[in-house]
């Protein structure tokens, strides 16, 4: 039987209230699922990931789920980023595994903490492919968008439009790499393969899997 | 308000004069252009400055981005006209600016960029793996900053302390001005002064940005554009030269270069830099 509610921890990232949701308990490292672009934490741990051992933690994005509403948006990755990276500072180490969105920030604080983030999957979902390799033409948004709660427009709008360089994506899979002393640091299981993680896909240290199998690399290491 | 962000605007000028919009840059306020702007204004103009969001009098937001810059400024323009107006920026103000004649054409007169262009990434320029150790110095200096920004605040100083470390920044300026700057870029709480801006911003950065997105907006502007260059190094500043620069500037621009002014030309040389923009304005067709 699921748990009715799955138990929250409150997080802060400098003004925004994070929920990091508790989905299962386990022994040893965790793992943290990051949603795609304005979902929020499943209510239980997705079949494919069933068989990891530790705990199951999902964490709701800064606009997204049961995080606080910023006002006058403001999105951009390397936030979403620092998102991840205040569940890290309660979680410890952790294996992430992400979709969409997701997936790209993963990459990101897989990157960014190669000694927190323990292996990093990365799987399709809404906002894998962010705003393309290249900024878009420039739109500049007259009308206040009509926030009525999460998944806030701002955060679909915004970051529908990050712009996601092949070579500023691969600088973050060289850092997990090299950093966090892995065999494999990166496991990818989305098959849609937009220029971003075509390029992180083609490094050294990425393993391609399949998405029954997406968790094995990282079961047994430290 | 901008998107529920209450801005600050300062305007120079009689309200019915032809305005002219103006961006501050990057970690700077709109009253740093106070000796500059009523040089415009005498000679006629209407200008509207504004806090941009987090910077000076404006409301501190929970995120920040180029974009919501972006919006911010078409609010404030759109609070002052729906003609096309001459737009003008400073650093990064420049670039939003440039951004917003590219985004909405029917709005822009002019563009006046000072100091505004950059040709090059703020990294240094070594080998890859140096490169990545820096990237990953900069990333976790960055979430480290994240971690401990809940309820921080600015370090207390007194007026001349904050004086002196906007020198560090501005090294040709008066004693008198900078003193200026710091009464009204700061505020004095009881324990001292401290810069109004939102104590979350952080210098420096990183991020997938990088100067050939600016540049290649450029040419294709259908504005007349001026673009002010400081040649002197500074830590604020970009270091382009002007032969990067020049290719890429639209038909008929003009661009004026000073050999002896820093990055923030309009507080360094006010009276000299409004005479360049008060010629091209006059100019206009």
């Amino acid at each position: 039987m699921p748990e009715e509610t799955a138990p929250v921890v409150r997080l802060r990232n400098s003004r925004i209230d994070l929920a990091l949701h508790r989905l299962r308990d386990g022994k040893g490292r965790p793992l943290l699922l990051l949603h795609g672009l304005g979902e929020r934490t499943a209510d239980a741990v997705p079949p494919h990931l069933v068989a990891w051992p530790g705990p199951v933690w999902g964490l709701d994005f800064t606009g997204h789920g049961a995080s606080s509403l910023p006002v006058g948006g403001g999105y951009y990755c390397e936030v979403l980023m620092s998102d991840a990276d205040a569940a890290l500072a309660h979680l410890g180490r952790v294996t992430v595994y992400g979709r969409g969105l997701g997936a790209y920030v993963g990459l990101l604080v897989a990157g960014a903490r190669p000694e927190l983030v323990r292996g990093a999957i990365l799987d399709d979902g809404p906002g894998l492919s962010g705003g393309g390799a290249l900024p878009p033409t420039p739109y500049v948004l007259r009308e206040p968008l009509p926030v009525t709660g999460t998944p806030d427009p701002y955060a679909l709008l915004e970051l529908a439009q990050d712009v996601r360089p092949p070579d500023y994506a691969t600088t973050y899979a060289r850092q997990a790499t090299t950093l966090s002393g892995l065999d494999t640091a990166l496991a990818v299981c989305a098959v849609v393969h937009p220029p971003w993680l075509a390029a992180v896909a083609a490094e050294p240290g990425v393993r391609q899997v399949t998405r029954a199998r997406c968790i094995d690399p990282f079961l047994g290491i430290d | 308000m901008s998107h529920g962000i209450r801005i600050a605007v300062h305007e120079w000028g009689e309200a019915d004069a032809p305005p002219i919009a103006v961006a501050h840059g990057g970690f700077d306020f709109a009253r740093t252009y106070s000796r500059f702007a009523p040089v415009l204004a005498d000679a006629g103009w209407r200008v509207v400055a504004w806090d941009q969001r987090g910077h000076g009098d404006s409301d501190h937001a929970s995120l920040y981005s180029w974009d919501a810059d972006l919006r911010d400024a078409l609010a404030v323009v759109d609070s002052i006209t729906d003609a096309p107006l001459p737009v003008m920026g400073h650093s990064k103000g420049a670039g939003v600016m440039m951004q917003f004649v590219a985004a909405l054409p029917h709005r822009a007169r002019a563009l006046v960029s000072l100091d505004g262009i950059a040709t090059r990434r703020s990294m240094p320029d070594v080998p890859d793996h140096e490169r990545t150790k820096l990237l990953a110095g900069e990333l976790a200096g960055w979430l480290d900053f994240r971690r401990s920004v809940v309820d921080r605040q600015r370090r207390p100083d007194t007026l001349d302390g904050l004086a002196a470390r906007r020198a560090r920044m501005n090294p040709r300026l008066s004693k008198e001005w900078l003193r200026y700057l710091v009464s009204v870029g700061a505020r004095e709480d009881p324990d001292g002064w401290r810069w109004k801006i939102d104590p979350a911003l952080r210098m420096g950065g990183f991020g997938p940005w990088r100067p050939e997105w600016g540049l290649s907006r450029l040419p294709g502007l259908g504005s007349p554009m001026l673009a002010v260059m400081g040649l002197q190094p500074e830590m604020m500043g970009w270091g382009s030269r002007p032969e990067e620069v020049e290719e890429w500037l639209p038909p008929g621009s003009r661009l004026v270069v000073l050999d002896d002014a820093g990055h923030f030309v309009h507080i360094e040389q006010p009276d000299r830099v409004a005479k360049f923009v008060l010629q091209f304005l006059d100019d206009l067709p």
